[in-house]
């Protein structure tokens, strides 16, 4: 398992490399600069604001001092907020955007379980199309849709739940973490239907209710472990889209989180925040999907045994 | 007695695909997904000439008005026919999620096919490179790729189906290395056929099968990837509008006027709803395994 993800963290260089210079280059060739929209900058303070972020140097200078600076961990200053770090700005964004997703992913994986669950029980019943058209609404329904709906119904008609804001007033996490969370529900739902569905076929299911087991024993002691595997692995990719979903969530309910952080960067033409940003996306990434796949292998004694094997 | 009769027909085998129209026609669901969506596209078709109002018409002393007779749908603030406007936005979203996917259609398929071909090491380097792609965080570089260059229709589809191709050259390979080793591959390689019927006769059509649905499942998920790049103001741009970019506007007014903001969204939805039944009912009808009962 070590050399597993010894392996693939060694893997992640290469890809991070390619991250950073596609970003660079991206940002670099783009018309316009980062003081361009500031009104009548006259052109010696440009120039000096150009030498004081290294912008007069070529760009191969400024593409390796950059990476010199980022493998030691240094992301450098931002343009748009002089005087602070980006390192400084994505851990201020971190924890909130950390908190949304980690809310957001409870009630994903508790709904999606328990209605796929549910659902895998009796296949082609009531209780199987119900919350599965469910899950197919919730797919359908996308964040920035959903979001201003509840907002509408809940926040501004009901007045049950606070329209935006985070961490001001008591149930503001409530909506976003709901929007966020629904449609990673609805294939968390799909995926555990069908691993349930292939488990349940099994001998050693059948073995189990030969036994005499309670159906609640079975599903829970025997089934759902190996029924779960596939949501496991649909837990890495679903986070890096929980990043990608935390844009609209964030802008819809007004949360100081890293996904507006990097709107805002783009749209200002932050360079140094929006290379910072994504490269720090891309490790999160990364992580993550190490991670998912790893619990997989613990999961999956067939898996375990082929790392094993390889290694 | 006449109804009695015993009458003999011959037993005719039905092909794969006669197979899976008669299993995709008992799919209630999947048959209201596939007519939603052949009425949308005839809709979307023909907008030009069936829409109610002109595009650009305004009536700015109307305002925004509540569905009525003469405006289904209502009107949005600048007096514009919802119905008009959710009409000429579904033609754009629907040209974007035909355009993107069919971008992604040929290059995942011909990347894959590539690979799963020719296997060996050009194999191996093909899907590593395609690990290392997956790895990239493409969200932020399509929202990149729309702030740096400026929000281009033609760009837009590029970097959707950039994104989207990956998949489809990972399904596309797995079933082409899976054909090579089949036995009835073999046993026409020892009837001595050439390479190219027996990829026109066997590799083509059982790959058609998984092309096809995740090609009907691929659309959506497009369609969704501009309509939120055009809510965050990053897709489509006035005066042009897709649906994604009339929710945004729905938005911004949706205490006053809802209808702005629900109507196009069940537009959205509605859609989105038809391509993943349709695509569900496919994947069922083409899969082999699932007996004709």
């Amino acid at each position: 398992m070590f050399k597993f993800a010894l392996g693939r963290l060694l893997q992640a260089i290469p890809v991070l490399l390619v991250v950073i210079t596609m970003t660079f280059m991206l940002v670099h060739s783009a018309p316009g600069g980062p003081f361009s929209a500031d009104k009548a900058v006259p052109e010696e303070v440009l120039k000096a604001l150009e030498a004081q972020y290294n912008l007069d140097q070529p760009l191969w200078q400024q593409y390796l001092s950059y990476l010199g600076d980022v493998v030691q961990g240094d992301m450098g200053p931002s343009f748009k907020y002089p005087g602070r770090n980006v390192n400084e700005l994505i851990m201020s964004g971190l924890s909130t955007t950390a908190e949304l997703g980690f809310y957001a992913m409870l009630v994903a994986i508790f709904i999606g379980v328990i209605a796929g669950v549910t659902a895998s029980m009796r296949p082609n019943t009531m209780q199987d199309y119900v919350p599965m058209t469910a899950a197919m609404i919730g797919i359908c329904m996308p964040s920035f849709l959903l979001g201003p709906l509840l907002v509408l119904v809940f926040g501004i008609h009901l007045e049950w739940l606070p329209v935006s804001g985070w961490n001001e007033i008591p149930g503001d996490k409530i909506m976003p973490a709901i929007t966020l969370g629904t449609g990673y529900a609805a294939y968390i739902a799909r995926l555990s239907r069908g691993g349930m569905l292939e488990v349940l076929s099994q001998d050693y299911i059948r073995t189990a209710r030969a036994k005499g087991l309670s159906e609640f024993l079975i599903i829970s002691k025997h089934a759902l472990r190996g029924g779960l595997i596939p949501v496991v692995a649909f837990l890495g990719p679903a986070f890096a889209g929980l990043l990608g979903g935390s844009f609209v969530v964030e802008t819809i309910f007004q949360i100081p989180g890293l996904g507006r952080f990097y709107v805002q960067a783009a749209f200002n033409r932050d360079y140094t925040m929006i290379l910072g940003t994504t490269v720090f996306f891309a490790t999160l990434i990364i992580l993550f999907n190490l991670l998912s796949d790893m619990l997989a292998i613990w999961l999956n004694p067939k898996l375990r045994q082929q790392v094993r094997g390889d290694s | 007695m006449s109804t009695n009769e015993i009458t003999v027909t011959a037993e005719k085998g039905t092909s794969l695909w006669e197979d899976a129209w008669i299993k995709l026609r008992k799919n209630r669901l999947a048959l209201i997904g596939l007519g939603l969506l052949l009425s949308l596209c005839v809709i979307s078709l023909l907008t030009p000439w069936i829409a109610p109002y002109g595009y650009e018409e305004q009536n700015l002393l109307m305002g925004a008005t509540p569905p009525s007779a003469e405006h289904w749908l209502g009107t949005d603030i600048f007096g514009r026919d919802m119905l008009t406007r959710i009409m000429w936005g579904g033609r754009v979203s629907l040209m974007v999620g035909f355009i993107a996917t069919a971008v992604a259609l040929a290059i995942g398929v011909i990347y894959g096919a590539v690979a799963g071909y020719i296997g060996g090491r050009v194999d191996m380097v093909m899907m590593r490179l395609v690990d290392i792609l997956y790895a990239l965080p493409f969200m932020i570089f399509i929202i990149l790729l729309m702030v740096v260059f400026g929000r281009n229709l033609l760009l837009l589809f590029f970097a959707i189906g950039a994104v989207e191709w990956l998949t489809m050259a990972r399904i596309v390979r797995g079933q082409v290395m899976s054909l090579r080793k089949q036995e009835f591959v073999e046993a026409a390689h020892s009837l001595g056929l050439s390479q190219w019927i027996i990829i026109r006769r066997h590799i083509i059509p059982n790959t058609l099968g998984p092309v096809i649905v995740y090609t009907t499942l691929t659309i959506p998920s497009v369609m969704l990837l501009e309509a939120f790049l055009s809510f965050l103001g990053l897709g489509i741009q006035p005066p042009q509008s897709s649906w994604g970019l009339l929710i945004n506007y729905g938005v911004e007014t949706m205490e006053e006027y809802p209808w702005l903001l629900i109507f196009p969204g069940v537009a959205l939805s509605l859609t989105l709803f038809a391509l993943n039944f349709l695509g569900d009912g496919l994947r069922d009808a083409l899969d082999p395994r699932t007996s004709k009962d």
